[in-house]
């Protein structure tokens, strides 16, 4: 079992990263870009509930934070970002 | 340490309230509806820790081991998915705003009725 | 109002919120102090009565089943709603997948992410079937197991095209399989009224050795019905996603 110093130390440090990866997100103002951030930002999410002692939804988290999400996320902009071609004709 | 992680919910929020109301593209937005919605399972995990417990799976450790609260941890897990599904939802609906009124700009969206 | 006026609101209105989350936190028995009672109860009593070594999981699809079918029913709402909201428009027609070959100027995908993908498919579905099915045991669960099988899907679609990906999952078999996913989990939970139990009640043998796969009764059933569920779910809003490329206006 991990000392219970520890734990506190690493429980600071990843709840700092996940304050200052929000941050980060809401800041980014480019679609693609904010969507990479967004992956990165579900990781420490991941990593958190991992300190938090629950296994469950750390999975829940990685699965679709920064998984099915980012992915969705990409269909979609492309579909938005995609210039009519009949249109530029 | 006995406040702190409900500080970090409370500026994840407000961040995302920021970025919700500063923003002038509807995919951003979603996204900041995404990290809102994050900082929900923090305090919901975090109110639920107890100091020293194990994770609540009796598989490896002996049974009536100090555990962090399930409850909290049973409401995280299937918010996290569904979360997911609502955001698809969403985009659809960002998808053909952007069909038929060529634009994702909130402020010029917000003139157009029906 | 003027962009900066809006931001003047919102600092009024951010300041009122963050003072009620703090008054709301100085009432909280701070952090690690969680005082119970119904956590530390159900830690007491599961896995007696369950059978069940997954407390979390015990929860979702035993002591609070009924919270899990209407979860489980926003997620089939979002799917068939999305169906709904992306659906051809009047004045768009569908375009055939071939046709958009010729005229690519993006370039295909590199080899090395195309092997990478295809030999992860197999290990990814068998991954996400087991972590289904083993709900009672361990950190697993229908959820997450549902989500990591469609994502095998996706990998289809990374390591192929968009053609195998749609051959692979027919609209009319993802519809098949997430209505038996949802009508599944209900069907059980009507059974048990048929049998004069309470809806949603544990009537299956609990089994002996708690943890294993045969185990705490309609808990792993449950499970393996919500996995199913969700897989087909995403799927269906990737694969709607995907279609979307295909239309033009017309």
């Amino acid at each position: 079992m991990i000392p219970a110093g520890l734990m506190n130390t690493l429980q600071i440090t990843v709840l700092v990263l996940v304050a200052a990866g929000a941050t980060v997100v809401v800041r980014t103002r480019t679609r693609v870009h904010q969507v990479l951030a967004l992956s990165v930002y579900g990781m420490l999410l991941a990593i958190l509930f991992l300190v938090f002692q629950a296994p469950d939804v750390t999975l829940s988290e990685l699965t679709v934070g920064a998984i099915a999400l980012p992915i969705i996320l990409l269909l979609a902009i492309a579909k938005v970002s995609k210039p009519d071609r009949k249109r530029e004709r | 340490m006995g406040i702190f992680p409900f500080l970090v919910v409370a500026w994840v929020v407000v961040a995302g309230l920021y970025g919700i109301i500063t923003s002038r593209d509807l995919i951003h937005q979603i996204v900041c509806l995404i990290v809102v919605q994050s900082s929900t399972y923090v305090l919901l995990l975090g109110v639920g820790y107890v100091t020293g417990g194990a994770a609540p799976y009796f598989f490896d450790i002996p049974l009536h081991t100090k555990a962090v609260d399930p409850v909290v941890q049973a409401l995280a897990l299937t918010d996290v998915v569904v979360e997911a599904a609502v955001t698809a939802l969403l985009l659809s609906f960002a998808i053909q705003a952007q069909k038929r009124f060529g634009t994702l700009d909130p402020a010029e969206l917000a003139e157009f009725k029906g | 109002m003027t962009p900066r006026q809006r931001l003047w609101f919102f600092a009024v209105a951010a300041a009122g919120l963050v003072a009620c989350y703090l008054w709301a936190f100085a009432g909280l028995p701070g952090f690690g102090g969680y005082p119970g009672p119904y956590g530390q109860e159900i830690l007491r009593v599961a896995v007696q009565q369950t059978n069940a070594t997954g407390v979390v999981s015990a929860i979702n699809f035993e002591y609070r089943g009924f919270d899990t079918v209407g979860e489980e029913f926003i997620l089939f709402a979002a799917a068939a709603g999305m169906s709904v909201v992306l659906r051809k428009l009047r004045e768009e027609r569908e375009t055939e997948p071939a046709d958009e070959a010729e005229s690519r100027t993006v370039p295909p995908s590199s080899s090395a992410v195309r092997v990478a993908a295809l030999l992860m498919v197999g290990p990814t579905a068998v991954l996400g079937w087991w972590l289904a099915s083993h709900a009672q045991a361990s950190p697993s669960g229908g959820f997450q197991g549902g989500v990591i099988l469609a994502s095998a899907f996706l990998l289809i679609y990374l390591a192929g095209e968009f053609l195998s990906f749609r051959r692979l999952s027919p609209d009319a078999l993802l519809d098949a399989v997430e209505a038996v996913g949802a009508g599944g989990f209900v069907a059980i939970g009507l059974a048990a009224i048929a049998m004069n139990l309470p809806y949603l009640d544990n009537y299956l043998p609990l089994g002996t050795i708690p943890g294993a796969v045969s185990s705490s009764g309609t808990i792993a059933l449950i499970s393996f019905f919500v996995g199913i569920e969700v897989a087909a779910a995403f799927v269906l809003i990737v694969g709607e996603l995907l279609g979307q490329t295909l239309l033009r206006s017309a």
